[in-house]
Parts: structure tokens; sequence; C-alpha cells
């Protein structure tokens, strides 16, 4: 199993995944006739140049950790959830009803709410593949994109339909209560005449999503219910004969994977849009599968993926309108992401693991330490032989 | 709702079970070889693209054809490496294929064309155009009394049958095709075997890799099809954004739907393009059944129908046993 140290893992190996993605997307721009690393600086600078580039830079990293959180609790049952995107949509669903129908004295109550009525429709729109994949066997991978699309048509039906308030045009619900609005990082940065963060969306719900990146990690590496979903997906087998039970695993990972996702709706509905809009997830459950898989299923490796496809999302936008790149550039560059660390994991480890062997094996050739001269160099008995 | 309107909903069927039921096939192919393929969307946008684009450029739609074909095939290429060769997860190599797509065509249609990720409108000879064939009735001359007033038959071949493009009738012609391929050939034995039981197919001495290559190649080479009607065969007339719109996936759906078989799939693809007809003519529907039924429920129809039948309520549908796992020779 430890064919490598612990850093190149970690380190090394998304490391050069993310080096590849990076390399074919600037061929990508060199082909369309624009200048890769003049794209780059105008990318960073675009995201993080500004504290207006780092509020959307921090908005949409709030999106991702969201929903790369949702796709790693799912992992760590083997489950791969690529229904993020409906669950978020039908968080969005569950924040518009709560905040529509129910008067908040204030934002604070009015967020707890929300994050429950987000995260119960999130968890509902999971639990439904969840429950067909352990009681049926119905393949949670395409049960889920189903559901992606029957989410899209319900809210397509709804904000055409019976929440679009009568005499408007836009396909939306009715704006959210003054009271309900909760307080961006404009409203929480600036300081008399310092107004940091102007006119961005980003706003409380980042916290709230790091802290649902501390208990997503006590959870799986603290809890007996993460012992058990990580037991489980290692090996269903092993994990049966430990009592831990098919379904109940199935239907929590899952479910808990629904709320993360739902969850979402916080930052983009509430925080942002102050209203459901047709959309509003953009793709944001989606790009959970990349920065789950660059975070190796681990919340602090989804928070920094998640910032790192901020960057790009919010510098991909800046490139939309100042260059003639335009802003699908990131789907490419966000594939390329999934397919090097994801499909094609095994390409780019194998390499790095017979180094590690090569040099393993010399080292164990050649004891550390000086060689003392005149000294012949005792030939070790039982070198381990260099896997393959 | 009378004769004529039902055979224009017939004939709409027709056309939009095409592009279904070419990927579907694909789909069978690859799947029952041993692949999961959730990139059917992909490889059918790149193609849908380069054909339409290669058509506006050159102004011939057989060039368009070829193009679209290579670039789906070299899409089936990165799957392949990525699943067979590197045994990687299929369902994210998959995943990354169809937002590549997604991405690529839209990035270079803009620097080609610049104009919002669209192609320019492709003119008479540069998309294939319908074929009336022998005997059938010009029905573009007559008006609805008119046609009230021929044989119901002759109509019905006029309307529904003849009038299409050479694609849509290639793919009604790949489901036999594909049957005699898989259940009459030694090369589809073998495929069928590869995914059921890899490790007997290697034991008999034959190539696990390159049968599944072989599956993969041809399912890029359907889905180019499919591609190409999409945005290349009348009454289309260039390439716009994203213009798959989930076809591949209602592909996917009618695969399990019809349990990985070629002429249970042509019966689902038929209903899947029937509902997406009539989620067109959501006036019809509300006229016939008295009930206004939201175009949006039946766009979704096809979905919840086939997650009723994924849940086993409607017979069950058992995938081949080796999908979605890689093959490794030796352990």
């Amino acid at each position: 199993m430890d064919r490598m140290p612990r850093w190149a893992d970690i380190l090394l190996v998304p490391a050069i995944s993310l080096l590849l993605a990076a390399l074919i997307s600037a061929l990508v721009i060199l082909a369309i006739g624009e200048n890769p690393w003049q794209a780059l600086l105008i990318m960073v600078d675009g995201a993080l140049g500004s504290t207006s580039g780092w509020g959307y830079t921090l908005y949409y990293a709030t999106n991702f950790i969201f929903t790369g959180l949702a796709v790693s609790v799912a992992f760590h049952a083997r489950m791969f959830n690529i229904g993020g995107e409906g669950q978020a949509a039908i968080g969005g669903l569950g924040v518009a009803l709560v905040l529509l129908y129910i008067p908040f004295p204030h934002w604070s109550l009015a967020l707890l709410a929300a994050m429950l009525g987000a995260m119960t429709a999130g968890a509902l729109w999971a639990f439904v593949p969840a429950i067909l994949q352990a009681k049926r066997g119905s393949h949670i991978v395409i049960t889920t994109m189903l559901f992606n699309f029957i989410a899209a048509a319900l809210l397509n039906y709804l904000l055409v339909g019976p929440l679009k308030p009568t005499g408007t045009m836009e396909t939306a619900t009715a704006g959210f209560p003054e009271t309900t609005s909760i307080p961006s990082f404009r409203d929480m940065f600036s300081f008399g005449d310092v107004i940091l963060f102007r006119g961005t969306p980003a706003n409380i719900s980042f916290f709230v999503a790091l802290l649902a990146a501390f208990l997503v990690w006590l959870l799986i590496w603290r809890t007996r219910l993460g012992y058990e979903i990580r037991a489980f997906g290692f090996s269903e087998g092993a994990a049966r004969y430990a009592g831990i039970g098919a379904t109940r695993m199935i239907v929590l990972s899952m479910v808990i994977s629904g709320a993360l996702a739902g969850l979402m709706a916080i930052n983009n509905t509430m925080g942002s849009d102050e209203r459901l809009i047709m959309n509003a997830v953009e793709g944001a459950g989606f790009i959970g599968i990349a920065v789950a898989l660059m975070g190796r299923n681990h919340p602090v490796g989804v928070c920094l993926a998640a910032l790192l496809f901020g960057i790009l999302y919010q510098g991909g936008g800046i490139l939309g309108m100042d260059t003639a790149i335009p802003r699908e550039m990131i789907v490419v560059i966000q594939a390329l992401v999934i397919l090097f660390t994801g499909a094609l994991d095994q390409m780019v480890r194998m390499p790095v693991e017979r180094l590690f062997a090569r040099r393993r094996a010399r080292a164990a050739l050649s004891p550390p330490g000086p060689a003392l001269p005149g000294l012949q160099t005792p030939k070790p008995t039982g070198a381990p032989t260099a896997e393959p | 709702m009378d004769y004529p309107t039902l055979l224009q909903l017939l004939d709409s069927t027709v056309r939009l079970a095409t592009p279904l039921l070419l990927a579907c096939l694909a789909g069978l192919f690859s799947e029952r070889a041993g692949i999961f393929d959730i990139g059917l969307e992909g490889k059918m946008l790149v193609a849908a693209f380069l054909a339409a684009a290669t058509a506006a450029l050159t102004g011939n739609v057989w060039l368009g054809l070829l193009a679209g074909t290579l670039g789906s095939l070299l899409f089936a290429a990165i799957h392949g490496v990525a699943s067979i060769t590197f045994r990687g997860n299929q369902l994210i190599s998959g995943v990354a294929i169809n937002f590549l797509a997604a991405g690529l065509t839209v990035v270079v249609s803009q620097a080609l064309f610049g104009q919002g990720g669209r192609t320019p409108q492709l003119g008479e000879g540069s998309r294939f155009a319908s074929i009336t064939l022998p005997g059938a009735v010009d029905l573009q001359g007559l008006s609805l009394a008119e046609q009230r007033e021929l044989n119901p038959l002759l109509l019905l071949y006029s309307d529904v049958v003849s009038g299409h493009t050479i694609l849509v009738y290639v793919a009604f012609l790949t489901v036999p095709l594909t049957w005699w391929l898989l259940f009459r050939t030694r090369f589809g034995l073998r495929l069928r075997a590869v995914g059921e039981n890899p490790a007997a197919v290697d034991t008999a001495g034959i190539s696990v890799t390159r049968l599944r290559y072989a599956a993969v190649a041809i399912a890029g080479l359907l889905c180019a099809i499919a591609g190409a009607q999409l945005s290349t065969a009348e009454p289309a007339a260039g390439f716009i954004k994203d213009m798959t719109a989930g076809r591949g996936f209602i592909a996917l759906a009618a695969l399990i739907f019809a349990k990985w078989r070629p002429w249970t799939a042509l019966w689902a693809c038929l209903l899947f393009g029937f509902l997406s007809a009539l989620a067109l003519r959501s006036a019809l529907v509300e006229s016939i059944i008295g009930l206004d039924v939201p175009s949006q429920f039946l766009d979704a129809l096809p979905y919840v129908l086939t997650i009723v039948i994924l849940a086993g309520f409607v017979g069950r549908a058992i995938p081949p046993r080796a999908g979605g796992e890689p093959y490794v020779k030796e352990r």
C-alpha cells in the first residue's frame, strides 16, 4: 500500500495532475490565438487583486466548499453522488419556502431556519436515490443524475407558475423580506470610511461553510458513524461482517451528502440573490466533484480546492470580459482537473510510485551515513527488492 | 386530435428519437463490453459542433460528418485510455468528458465564428436534406383538408416514413445491425462475454483490452452520427451551445429501460421521442385529456419513468455483471 511517502500522495500527485491540466488549458488558449501567460495574470489579478475580487472568489469558494464536502462524504462510503446540482437547487427551494412563508424578526433566526430548510430539502432529494440504491439496487449515479433533471423541471415549473408573483416577467420568486438579509462581507469588514468588498456577494455563509468543513472532519474521523462510513466504503463485505448495515450506511451517507449540497443555498439564494431564481446553482454541484477529487476527500483539501476553483471561477469571469477567451474556458479547466485527478489518477501515480520505489531500493543498498574510507560497506542481507 | 395531427406527432417522434436511438445503441455496445459510458452526451456534443463547424467552413456536410466522427472517436479514446488502460473510474472519466465537450465546443466556436458559441446558419447543401422515398406524396403543398382526402396508409407512409434525412434511416437500420453483430457473430459473443466475465474471455486467449477498445470506438462512431443529426440534419441548421440538452442521459435511461437489448432500445427511444414530441405541443395534450399538463411535467416524464423502471417496479433491469469494473489481468 505505502509505495510512496504520505506527502507525495497528498501534495505531489495532485500538483502534477494540476500542472498537466494547466498545461493543456494553456495549449487550448494558445490554439485560439491568445496568450496563456497573460490570461493567467488577468485571472489571478481579477480574482485576488482587490477586495472586490476576493469578495467574488470567496463567494464562489463557499458554494464549492459545500458541494465539495457533499461529494466527499458520499465518496467515503464509496457512493458517487453526482446529484449535487439538483440537491443544491432543491435546497434553494427549501430556503425560499422558509423565508417567503415564515416571518422572522431577526436575520440570525432566519439563517438558522433557512439552513434547516435547505438541509432538509437537499437531504430529501438525496434520500430517494439512496433508498433505491440500498433496497432495489438502482445505480446511484444514474438515479442522482436523473434527479438533477427532475429538479430542474420542477423548479422551472414552480418559477414559471405557482411561485412567481403576478405581474412580473422574470422567472423568480418574490424577494425575501428585508429582515432575512444576512450580513455580507461588506457589512462585516468595512470600518468607518473604509469600505471593503464593495458590491460583492460574499457573506456570512463562508464561515458556515468552514464550520461545516470542521464538522465533516469530526464526523468522518472522530465519530463512530464516520468510522462505519469509512469501513463501509473500504470494504462492504468486511463492514457487513462487522455488523454495519449496508442500507443504513448508504442512506445516512447520502442524506448527509444531500444536506450539505442543499446547504449551499444559504450562500447563493439567501445571501446573494435574496430570492429564488432559475439556474441559481450554475454548475456548482458538478464542480463539487472536481473539488472533492482534488481535495482527496479531506475537508482541508476540499477547502483549499474550493478556494482554487473560486479563483478560477472569478478569474475566468474577468477573462471573459477583458479578453477574447470566453468564460466557458473555466469549464474546460474544470473538466481537465476532473480528468487528471480523477480518471487518469493512475497515469500520474504510476511513474511517481516507480520513482519512489527505485529511490527506496537504492537507499536500501547503500545505508545512510558517511562511508568510512578503507572500510568496505557490508553487503546488506535480505535487502527488500523493489516493488514493481 | 385528428389523423393528420397524429401523423405530425409521429413524424416528430421519429426525428426526435433518432439521436436518442443512436446514443442508446452507443451505450449498449460500451456497457455490454463492461465499460460504463456517461460521456455519451459529451461525445454527441463534440460531434455536433465539429460537424456543423466543418460543414459551415467547407460547405460539405459529409466532411462535417467525418470531422465529427474523428472528434467523437478522440473523446472515446480518452475514455478508453482512462478506463481501460489506466483502470480509472469510468464514471468520473465520463463526467470529465461531458464537461470537456461542453467547454471546448463553446471556446472553439467563439474563436472561430465569434457568435456566442453558435456556428453560422447552414444553408442548402451544407446540411443533410430530407429524402422523399419513392411513392411518397409531397405534403408541403397540400392543406390539411386535402391531406384528409388521401389514403390513410399513403399519408402515413408519406408523412412518417418518408421525408427524413439519411441519418434517420441509418439510425433505424443500426438496430437490426446491432442485434446481428451482438447476437449472431463471434465478435458479438466475445463482446458480451467481456462485459459479463472478462477473466473467462482472457483465459480463452482473447484480448479483453482490444475488445473493450473496439466497443468504446463503436460507441464513439454512433455518438458521432447522433451529434451530426442534431446539428446538420434538416430542420436543424447549425450548432448551438449545449444543444444536446441531456439527450445523452435520456439515452442512458432508455438503455436501462430497454434492459440492454437493441430491439427493446428502439421501442424505448421511440417512447421517449414521443414524450418529447408531446412536450413540444402541450396545448395538444390539454385538448386530449382535458387537463392542463405543464410541459415541464412532460419534460421530466422520461426521467421519472426511468426511475420507476430502475426501482424495479416494472421488472428488474440487471446490467452486465462486469460493468464499471476495470479488468486487472493478474492479481
